[in-house]
């Protein structure tokens, strides 16, 4: 069952990098978990009342570098998610900015009544950090892969949640998230990723971006799938399909314009995300569109099973989260237009 | 270096930014509410005084319970000497009258299922007028069934109700104080015995003396009861003391019924240093309604109207 991946979607385009449809220019790989690490940096230098809990793996979702730089404000909580999100409340209802990160798989899921009543019923200014995001995280295994918590935290009432695409968004939405006042939910990942994305490219809290211009089909994409997706579109147009690219980076609120205009124009989506098929970014999308515009529409996710070890690109190839499942989507949903 | 402020208190009222109206309660008689004077907070009232404002406490909590047809008379009742000595014995620093002041000690009720006994308190001290009260858990009552702070009632400081997480909040709350803004703001926190099950406080708790929390104050209400039976039938807690003490808290065993020494029990905790303190008070349920006290089936019940006239005529 387990296939070996001998040329990586990333090693490809690579190659052809440089003429892409699309604008965008691989400049190498380096995971989302750094960007958010950075952004924490940055929230620090400007603002006083940001505070960071650590939930033991410090160097791993990258606290350690707030931590390192503002150790009067960094605060060790040791192996208790459920209680950290607790004290990130009382830390937030006394004006304090507090961020707490660990893994998703406990960030979102040990602590999902701590966020439901202490974080988004009180609507106290809590961030959530939640990395290890889908099987990209690897050798671990299905234990650390979470592939359920957009499901869970866009069900939230007054939660918003945002899933950077790459290194350099990464820290632009932790600042964002820093800045929005209300609870926050940032996914992001643990294995290096190709960064695509500039200081220049546009980013804002609640909008999704076109990342390529196409009428076609839409893809709707998020973390590392968006470069997936803009793989899979310079493959469509040699077959003479044009595909619109859109990086839906926040889930919730969901930027319902971006989303109708792609229905209306596009006719036909595809949805793609490292996580459950069921009740993630798909499903946020579909919900939205079968009242305001039903369209055919292909899910490229996880398909109801748990994750297991391996190494990255065998991982990603063996749940069929790649350019290759995005583009055999992308056809199938062409045909279903009428 | 610059704070990035937000808006904290209070919520917007109703749910989130909608215009929902707040319940207003239609004028019972007999109550005297619409000329009630509340009572004030000072060190100098007499521990008769205090008590005497309990008993009113007790009556509010029938009176609201009766109305509301449903919710908890155990808790609330047990626990109203508890409330009167912290709301009135001069123990906690609050302004009814400038709710959110920034240098104010906090009180979460973790446990969110006891907050007849926090409304009422509320009132008497003067939150919000006692008409209110009667609008206990009916639609669109600022006074929901479980603490919520969305409906931005005065002197809420957090939605609770799901056990063992307002404890977590006040901890949050106490290390904002002592180790980031730096205050001498101090935090109350009072849990039931039987949310001690729950794996929460006992994160909370090493994490309250990891941080040598000594501006928290924990009180624990020791009824012995929960609403499937007595806590030792349902899951032991016991030994409720020496667990504390493991966990780094100086302890202090008290009578939850008697003013003078829950008076001097907080004080101990004001003077412990280095350390959070846990008081754990000793109470009845339903106490000192006479068909209630001690009867674990009165946890999660509202008395009747002819079980309530009973109520008021044992708490003249």
């Amino acid at each position: 069952m387990m296939s070996t991946a001998t040329t990586t979607t990333m090693e490809k385009t690579a190659s052809t990098n440089g003429a892409s449809s699309h604008g965008f220019t691989l400049q190498g790989k380096k995971a989302t978990r750094f960007g958010f690490g950075e952004g924490l940096v940055t929230l620090g230098e400007k603002y006083d009342n940001v505070v960071v809990l650590g939930g033991d793996i410090t160097t791993s979702v990258m606290t350690s570098y707030f931590k390192d730089k503002f150790p009067e404000r960094f605060f060790s909580m040791g192996i208790m998610e459920a209680t950290s999100t607790l004290v990130a409340a009382g830390l937030a209802l006394s004006g304090k900015i507090p961020f707490f990160a660990s893994y998703g798989a406990f960030a979102a899921c040990r602590n999902t009544d701590m966020l439901r009543i202490s974080v988004c019923y009180n609507d106290a200014n809590v961030k959530i950090g939640g990395g290890h995001a889908g099987i990209s995280v690897g050798p671990d295994g299905a234990t650390h892969q979470i592939l359920e918590e957009i499901a869970i935290t866009r069900v939230l009432p007054n939660m918003t949640l945002v899933v950077p695409c790459d290194f350099t968004e990464a820290k632009k939405a932790t600042v964002a998230i820093g800045e929005h006042v209300g609870p926050c939910y940032i996914r992001f990942g643990r294995t290096d990723t190709p960064m695509f994305t500039t200081e220049d490219t546009p980013f804002v809290l609640g909008k999704a971006q076109v990342f390529r211009k196409g009428n076609d089909v839409a893809i709707c994409a998020c973390g590392p799938m968006v470069w997936e997706a803009l793989v899979a579109a310079e493959e469509l147009a040699k077959d003479g399909i044009d595909a619109r690219v859109i990086n839906v980076s926040t889930i919730k609120p969901l930027d319902n314009a971006t989303i109708l205009a792609a229905a209306k124009e596009c006719g036909a989506i595809v949805t793609a995300e490292e996580h459950q098929i069921t009740a993630g970014l798909g499903g946020a999308i579909a919900e939205y569109l079968v009242k305001e515009e039903p369209v055919p529409m292909e899910f490229v996710g996880v398909n109801d099973s748990f994750g297991g070890s391996g190494d990255p690109d065998e991982l990603m190839a063996l749940f069929g989260l790649t350019s290759k499942e995005i583009i055999a989507a992308a056809k199938k949903v062409i045909a279903r237009k009428k | 270096m610059a704070s990035l402020d937000f808006h904290i208190y209070p919520l917007e009222t109703g749910f989130h930014g909608s215009s929902r109206p707040v319940a207003k309660p239609e004028l019972v008689k007999d109550y005297g509410y619409e000329t009630f004077v509340p009572f004030t907070n000072s060190s100098n009232n007499s521990d008769e005084q205090v008590a005497a404002i309990a008993k009113e406490i007790r009556r509010d909590i029938v009176r609201a319970l009766v109305e509301a047809k449903s919710g908890h008379s155990g808790g609330p009742l047990g626990s109203a000497d508890i409330f009167a000595t912290l709301y009135f014995g001069g123990v906690m620093n609050h302004d009814p009258k400038d709710p959110w002041n920034k240098n104010r000690d906090r009180f979460i009720l973790s446990a969110g299922h006891m907050c007849p006994v926090l409304y009422s308190t509320l009132a008497n001290a003067g939150y919000f007028a006692k008409q209110e009260l009667l609008t206990l858990r009916k639609l669109n009552s600022r006074l929901q069934g479980h603490p919520g702070r969305d409906m931005g009632l005065p002197g809420i400081e957090s939605s609770t109700g799901s056990l063992g997480q307002g404890l977590g909040i006040a901890v949050g709350m106490a290390l904002s104080d002592k180790l980031v803004s730096k205050n001498s703001s101090r935090v109350y926190s009072l849990t039931g015995d039987g949310e001690l099950q729950e794996g929460e406080i006992w994160e909370s708790a090493m994490c309250a003396s990891h941080w040598k929390l000594d501006n928290l104050t924990v009180i624990v209400d020791r009824n012995h009861c929960q609403i499937d039976g007595r806590t030792d039938e349902v899951m032991e807690v016991d030994p409720v003391s020496d667990k504390w003490k493991a966990f780094g808290f100086h302890t202090i065993e008290v009578n939850g019924h008697d003013i003078n020494a829950l008076r001097q029990a907080f004080a101990e905790a004001k003077a412990t240093k280095g350390k959070p303190t846990c008081i754990i008070a000793e109470t009845y349920m339903g106490h000192p309604v006479s068909f209630m006290n001690d009867d674990y089936r009165w946890h999660g019940k509202p008395p009747n109207k002819e079980q309530a006239e009973i109520a008021l005529n044992e708490l003249v």
